[in-house]
């Protein structure tokens, strides 16, 4: 049974690993989650980025949210922004191939070609 | 949209998009009178009158990136679609409440889907910048019910923890399936 008290446990955990960070100076991997993401399937793919991210403890990573990017038949949309990189955009994405973005590319810093924008075009 | 939680997440983004510190989320299932009612309520900035009128027009819309938002729409359709309807009530500086309502055992209503996926992907949302905005859940069946408050969450936390760590949400999923779990008797 879940219950109120364990939160007080994770605080306690939290506040002895916490490690001093600022938001934005890692990679952040922004995923599309308008009504055209949210309906091609977006809400399993950023749960799978943050679990993910969350299983490799990737304490310098920040998973965010945005709107419509503007290329709804291309959802769901995932970006991965590296510091001093490119932005790259991966499209058509799901829970799987979103693993293997935070794998190669957030982790390893190897570029999937295969699921990006570019890829996808050609 | 292939499910009710994922209309809920959508137009709970517009809550959040409206500057919303608190939003209300109220799913109550009548199995006896048949009925299947979400609200959602939030304390953002409202809808402008005439922009209201027009709310459920696939053509209005107050993004800039294209001319139609099929948010509210499609959820009007699905409502429509089980002998309900959609209602929006607004008033500027105040906030909007949204009801939804359906037969709960028509053949064409969508399953609930999965209400973790949807409360975490919001709290996750609502903690993202700089500002953050409570959710409150509550989940009737007959006369079940559960709630999830993340007000008392971040009270148990305290100040230095933010509800978006993947720790505590995972908790949060936890909690939530449990909740649930519970309400249907243990099924």
């Amino acid at each position: 049974m879940k219950t109120i008290q364990e939160l007080e446990e994770i605080r306690k955990k939290t506040l002895e690993t916490i490690n001093v960070r600022k938001d934005r100076s890692g990679t952040r991997i922004v995923v599309g989650m308008a009504t055209c993401g949210i309906a091609a399937g977006a809400r399993p793919v950023l749960l799978s980025v943050m679990d993910e991210v969350r299983k490799h403890n990737l304490a310098d990573v920040v998973v965010a949210q945005t709107g419509c990017i503007g290329m709804c038949r291309l959802e769901p949309i995932v970006e991965v922004y590296k510091p001093g990189e490119e932005k790259v955009t991966y499209v058509k994405v799901n829970a799987s191939k979103a693993i293997r973005i935070v794998n190669e590319h957030v982790m390893k810093g190897k570029v999937v070609e295969e699921y990006t924008i570019g890829a996808e075009n050609k | 949209m292939k499910d009710l939680s994922l209309h809920i997440l959508d137009l709970s983004q517009n809550s959040i998009s409206a500057g919303a510190g608190l939003v209300k989320i109220t799913v109550n299932e009548d199995i006896k009178k048949d009925t299947l009612t979400i609200s959602i309520e939030d304390d953002g900035k409202g809808i402008q009158k005439d922009l209201l009128k027009n709310i459920m027009d696939p053509f209005v819309t107050t993004r800039t990136s294209r001319k139609v938002g099929l948010g509210i729409p499609l959820m009007q359709a699905a409502c429509r679609r089980c002998e309900g309807d959609l209602a929006i009530e607004s008033e500027e500086n105040v906030g909007t409440k949204l009801t939804a309502t359906f037969r709960h055992g028509h053949i064409d209503r969508a399953p609930m889907g999965d209400m973790a996926e949807t409360m975490l992907t919001l709290i996750l949302a609502g903690s993202d910048s700089d500002r953050s905005v409570d959710f409150v859940y509550k989940h009737i069946l007959n006369s079940e019910e559960f709630c999830l408050d993340t007000r008392e969450i971040r009270t148990a936390l305290g100040s230095e923890i933010n509800l978006g760590r993947p720790d505590v949400l995972m908790w949060i999923k936890g909690y939530i399936n449990e909740g649930l779990k519970n309400l249907r008797g243990g099924m």
